[in-house]
């Protein structure tokens, strides 16, 4: 029993271990590798450039760019959909009428409510991200969002949505919040529904209104929900790849107003005439990115709970 | 995990009107506020359901109409049903040899991430051997970074493994990139269990293989059906990797990028039923295994942010 610890250890081991190290951890590897290179994938050689490839993404101004809407999304994107959902969570658990005994009540059928919300969130983007490419239509007598705009007497709203360089960043900002807000509906009313009964009807004895309670009460026992929460949200708003890929005009148009690192990457190893050594100190880059959002949340939040 | 809503929490001590914390008439108006209240977030609950279902059904009901229609009347029903759409959008258009595609990759796919991932968990979860932790955190390190940023590197790993363009690539692809989070699940999950019944299974000579396979796995069950639908939903959902590793023939492609073709090929060709219809193929049958088994779903998709 003993002598077979380690066969059967290394057994076991063995093929997820391989597989981890040859598709993720050698890339990994490689990614800083390649990005000192000049390699453009038309010649097999590739010669070491120092950080050639870094000081050139720190003076492209598209690069700049691409970031600067990365930071947008992280910074909006996240707040509007924890607060949505927070916000719908609350209504879902103790917005109902209260019923006799009951000190809180949940709206009736918040089941179907949650199911509903939920939906976005098994679809794949590229599903959601197709269906509001046609609902944002810019013709102004075939586009969905612009006609019904229109039939609600609102028709000096309607846009190109998409096709306009101002807007067209903060409709997929829109959709990335519709697509998330059931996922932390769902997320915090399990967080809700395990605080117990007890504490929100010692809130109403002392005369607490519900919004004080929300306030008070709610948020902060649920702080560390919303904080994973935030993370989750971060990565994605970090990604936004195929959203924006597949909404936006041109792959992050028009004018570049929509690109993303992730996108501008993709493009740079890919389309334009292979550049893999820049596109891997993006890669690089972005890690440095993530690994300061993460950082950076991580002490907020830290200083949040000492707050409470 | 419980999703119930504290109005169907029993137990609540029952409180009369009047009680002494509330005057008569701080007690009328605390009832108004509850009324108002009510018909207030009844409004923003069903208005949100409605921005959420509807988009999915115009895209549905679009599926039955000629192109011309969706053009000129957007928002109206299908006058007459136009079936044609969906043989379209499944034969001509491909979608249902995508559909057949992903079903591989992502049956193999999920197998393959729960039993390695398992194991590797197992081992990692229940033995202690030299290396142990720092196995341990190679797997879970991998949750931190973006998969976006291995993109090249990873493109010429599977080309010189000759894996590039390939169904099981991808599938080993899938694997690899759904360890990380499987490990770290399973990982506490198998820590949580007690020890007592391997140990008695050893003790009555299983094998320790065997005493994973019959025991533990059995005993697992919750938390590897909730990562397992966590990672069905992921990767049926994937779209970046296929779009860099598996765009050879369009003969193996899956059902994302399928639809992100599609939907170019059908602006330039005006078939806008068939690109509908399209989206409901992609749409429907993750719809439908979600209703059916929501409560699942939701728990597995929760699963990972409430650990």
């Amino acid at each position: 029993m003993r002598h077979g610890k380690y066969r059967f250890i290394i057994g076991f081991l063995a093929i997820p271990l391989a597989l981890y190290g040859t598709l993720v951890i050698s890339p990994f590897v490689q990614d800083f590798q390649i990005s000192l290179t000049d390699w453009t994938g038309l010649t097999p050689d590739k010669h070491y450039i120092g950080f050639d490839n870094y000081r050139k993404i720190i003076h492209d101004h598209l690069f700049w760019q691409s970031l600067w809407h990365n930071v947008l999304l992280l910074l909006i994107v996240p707040i509007v959909t924890l607060a949505f959902g927070l916000f719908f969570a609350f209504m879902l658990n103790v917005g109902g009428r209260r019923k006799g005994s009951a000190s809180v009540a949940g709206v009736r059928g918040s089941g179907f409510y949650k199911i509903v919300f939920f939906f976005p969130q098994v679809l794949s983007v590229t599903v959601i991200a197709i269906l509001w490419q046609q609902i944002y239509n810019p013709d102004p007598e075939e586009g969905v969002l612009n006609v019904i705009l229109k039939d609600v007497g609102l028709g000096s709203l309607t846009q190109s949505w998409l096709g306009d360089p101002k807007l067209a960043l903060a409709c997929i900002m829109a959709v990335m919040v519709w697509a998330n807000v059931g996922f932390y509906v769902v997320l915090f009313s399990a967080g809700m529904s395990s605080i117990p009964t007890e504490i929100y009807e010692a809130a109403l004895l002392d005369g607490a209104k519900r919004f004080t309670t929300f306030f008070k009460v709610t948020l902060p026992l649920l702080s560390d929900t919303v904080a994973t929460g935030w993370v989750y949200m971060g990565i994605i708003a970090m990604d936004a790849f195929a959203f924006v890929q597949l909404m936006s005009v041109n792959n992050g148009g028009p004018n570049e107003k929509t690109d993303v690192v992730p996108l501008l990457l993709y493009k740079t190893a890919f389309r334009d005439n292979s550049q893999y050594g820049l596109a891997a100190a993006m890669g690089v880059a972005m890690l440095v990115v993530t690994l300061l959002f993460a950082v950076l949340t991580l002490r907020l939040s830290r200083r949040e709970r000492i707050e409470f | 995990m419980t999703t119930e809503t504290i109005d169907e929490v029993p137990g609540s001590a029952p409180r009369k009107p009047g009680s002494p914390a509330a005057s008569a008439t701080g007690w009328k108006w605390r009832r108004s506020e509850g009324g108002v209240l009510n018909a207030f977030s009844h409004a923003f609950l069903v208005i949100w359901a409605l921005m959420v279902g509807l988009p999915l059904l115009w895209a549905l009901w679009s599926s039955f109409k000629s192109s011309g229609d969706i053009l000129s009347h957007p928002m109206s029903f299908p006058t007459h049903f136009k079936f044609d759409n969906w043989s379209h959008a499944w034969t001509k258009a491909h979608m249902g040899r995508y559909f057949v595609n992903t079903i591989i990759v992502v049956g193999f796919s999920t197998a393959g991430t729960m039993l390695f991932g398992s194991m590797a968990a197992y081992v990692l979860a229940r033995f202690e051997f030299p290396l142990n932790r720092l196995i341990y955190f190679l797997f879970v390190g991998g949750m931190a970074f973006p998969v976006v940023m291995v993109l090249v590197p990873l493109f010429f790993v599977t080309t010189n493994l000759g894996i590039i363009n390939t169904l099981p690539g991808l599938i080993l692809v899938y694997i690899a990139y759904s360890l990380p989070f499987t490990v770290f699940f399973m990982t506490s999950f198998f820590r949580t269990l007690p020890t007592s019944v391997a140990e008695a299974a050893l003790v009555d000579g299983a094998s320790h293989t065997r005493t994973f396979f019959q025991i533990m796995v059995p005993m697992a069950r919750p938390g590897i059906i909730s990562i397992g639908i966590f990672n069905v939903l992921g990767q049926w959902n994937q779209y970046l990797l296929p779009l860099v590793l598996n765009q050879g023939d369009t003969s193996k492609w899956v059902l994302t990028q399928g639809l992100a073709d599609l939907a170019v090929q059908q602006g330039y060709q005006g078939d806008w039923g068939g690109l509908f219809a399209g989206l409901s193929i992609a749409m429907l049958p993750v719809l439908a295994v979600y209703i059916v088994f929501q409560r699942q779903v939701q728990a597995g998709l929760t699963a990972g942010a409430l650990k």
